[in-house]
């Protein structure tokens, strides 16, 4: 399960400005790079921990390049929990390219008795938006609207 | 970028120039004294600065308010003027909490009024009003049609309903409604997370508080206003909620191929944008200014439910109470006006982002009570301490496109503040002070505490010495709903 955090290496580490909130995002591959970006966001808004993977759902996501797609596939995660309380904690991705991913997510319903709510993140935004291949693996950059 | 390298040059007491350089159009014009500028150096909101005046159609200066902070894309304290014909829009320079703003409610009543009642105020207003993350209560139920009405015509559409009088309308920027909405903009998305949130406050910064009047500065202007010493007021400060996110968020998506498009270079993708004549530039401001409407609608719905709330625990009639808009103010906007740049008039596409209008006196926007004082400009403080009230000058009206500061920013991110907060009965403290809180999340209150914040005196004093805004009165609050 490649696309599962692993939790003996750094998954994220929040990135705390005065205003707002981001976070750096670690990966071997740009796979798990992007189940541990959902996993981020997640921990920032409850505690992903007490998420549990009980549905699954697919999702397709298209950008103009890398960095557009990772804003958008948190985005579109954003969406799914705003609108029907969906929390994803991981993700198998079938394609991932850099304008176009296909994935199964793996989550469940808000539920106010297991779930801490911690803070609400109103959009993914693109400022200093960075998705990097380093010699160890992917990085990504990225900053909440709160 | 660090900001330590942003050229900066004093101009007076209050006053910075970041002088032209590098792809820069006009330079940058910062409000501050010596020292907030401490602080301000300390982020990387004047690079934002810097990097606001690359934008083409820019006009006059970027400009920056006392309580400037980092943002993304455009800092927050910021105000920036496009020429109509060639110039852009950013939707990331409005912001996601299109239209957020503040509403002052005036009464009939002193603070002696509601002496030994505040707490049953406080949860009155609590249990009607809707707040918090996870709220599922709604205010009103809203048709597709409803929605139609609310995007098109703002506070206008919650008068026709009954939720207000057309005094209110007068009272608010633009009459609570920007013309030229267009709903057909709005993504069925951001339909879908608006159409249960009319009404309510939503989380963060956003509240409903009951103010009484503390300190007068200016007993002619503040009388006008109907602030006399002691008399009770309430503050609303909330936006668009997750409408006016998903219309910037679609906007922003969409821009990111119009500014490759339109070969426009910039120095950060938050600020991408398209020039105003273009069709994403007039699909975003159809949508934007619906947003926008939906807020004034918004700030309309809660001051009727404030309305009720009074009636309903003090038991007093309506006519009793007299609670009135004293005046509505956007402080995350885009909008078309006219202003005199170098001797000439302009019409100018002026983007507000954690930025007042301030008109100054005469301007005939201004409803017929307020014309010869300037327009009311609020600005609220942190929960603990206190909020003012002040009008716009003819210096800010020629200086900074009839714009001023918005509020106290913030010192301690939310984390610090959390931790800070640990372990404290927040509650309990500032019901010491006077003051009943009540909130839906725990975690809000923690990062809300009042030493999170700057201390908004500072900010407005800077305004008022720059001679932007004028102070009026200060309001110290007795009771604060949060979400």
């Amino acid at each position: 399960m490649a696309d599962t955090p692993d939790a003996r290496k750094i998954i994220y580490q929040p990135l705390d400005h005065t205003g707002d909130l981001g976070m750096l995002v670690f990966g071997g591959n740009l796979r798990e790079l992007f189940a541990h970006a959902a996993w981020g966001l997640f921990d920032l808004m409850t505690d992903a921990e007490c998420v549990e993977p009980r549905s699954s759902r697919d999702l397709t996501v298209e950008a103009i390049d890398l960095e557009d797609l990772m804003v958008r596939w948190l985005g579109e995660l954003l969406y799914a929990y705003d609108t029907e309380r969906f929390l994803t904690v991981n993700a198998a991705f079938h394609t991932l390219e850099p304008t176009r991913l296909q994935a199964t997510l793996r989550g469940e319903t808000f539920d106010a008795v297991r779930h801490p709510i911690d803070t609400e993140i109103k959009a993914v935004t693109y400022h200093q938006i960075a998705v990097e291949h380093l010699d160890a693996g992917w990085r990504a950059r990225v900053i909440f609207d709160i | 970028m660090n900001a330590h390298h942003v050229p900066l040059e004093r101009i007076d007491t209050h006053r910075w120039r970041i002088p032209r350089h590098g792809g820069m159009n006009v330079d940058g014009l910062v409000f501050a004294s010596d020292a907030m500028m401490q602080t301000i150096r300390g982020d990387q909101s004047l690079q934002q600065v810097v990097n606001v005046a690359h934008l083409p159609g820019i006009v006059g200066h970027s400009i920056a308010m006392p309580d400037i902070h980092w943002g993304y894309g455009f800092p927050i304290g910021g105000v920036a003027a496009f020429d109509a014909r060639d110039g852009v829009i950013s939707p990331g320079g409005i912001g996601y909490d299109i239209n957020c703003g503040v509403r002052l409610l005036g009464s009939g009543l002193n603070r002696h009024d509601v002496q030994g009642r505040m707490r049953e105020v406080a949860e009155g207003l609590f249990r009607n009003i809707p707040s918090g993350v996870g709220s599922r209560q709604q205010a009103v139920r809203l048709s597709h049609a409803d929605l139609q009405g609310v995007l098109k015509r703002g506070a206008g559409w919650a008068v026709s309903q009954g939720y207000g009088t057309p005094r209110d309308l007068e009272h608010t920027e633009e009459n609570g409604c920007l013309t030229g909405a267009e709903p057909r903009c709005v993504s069925q998305r951001a339909l879908e997370r608006g159409r249960p949130q009319l009404g309510s406050i939503g989380s963060g910064n956003h509240f409903v508080e009951v103010d009484y009047v503390a300190e007068v500065y200016d007993a002619e202007v503040a009388r006008a206003l109907g602030l006399l010493k002691d008399q009770l007021a309430i503050t609303i400060h909330t936006g668009s909620r997750g409408l006016g996110y998903q219309v910037c968020d679609d906007s922003i998506k969409a821009m990111q191929r119009a500014t490759q498009q339109f070969g426009i270079a910039i120095p950060d993708r938050q600020l991408c944008c398209a020039p105003l004549s273009s069709p994403p530039a007039r699909e975003y401001i159809g949508a934007m200014y619906s947003a926008a409407n939906f807020a004034f609608a918004n700030r309309q719905l809660i001051t009727y439910t404030v309305r009720e709330t009074f009636a309903e625990v003090l038991q007093r009639s309506a006519q009793d109470l007299r609670i009135e808009v004293i005046y509505d103010v956007c402080h995350n906007i885009g909008k078309f006006e006219t202003h005199t740049v170098d001797g000439q008039a302009r019409r100018l596409c002026v983007h507000r982002k954690g930025a007042t209008r301030a008109l100054a006196p005469g301007h005939p926007q201004l409803p017929s009570v307020y014309r010869d004082m300037g327009q009311p400009v609020l600005i609220p403080g942190d929960m603990g301490r206190y909020s003012y009230v002040l009008v716009g000058t003819r210096q800010g009206g020629e200086e900074t496109f009839a714009s001023s500061c918005h509020g106290a920013g913030r010192l301690m991110s939310r984390t610090q503040a959390k931790k800070s907060a640990r372990g404290r009965p927040i509650v309990r403290e500032l019901e010491d002070q006077g003051i009943y809180v009540r909130s839906a999340g725990r975690a809000t209150l923690m990062e809300e505490i009042p030493e999170a914040y700057k201390d908004v005196r500072d900010v407005v004093d800077v305004v008022h010495g720059a001679g932007i805004s004028r102070k009026v009165v200060q309001l110290r609050p007795l009771g604060v709903i949060k979400g």
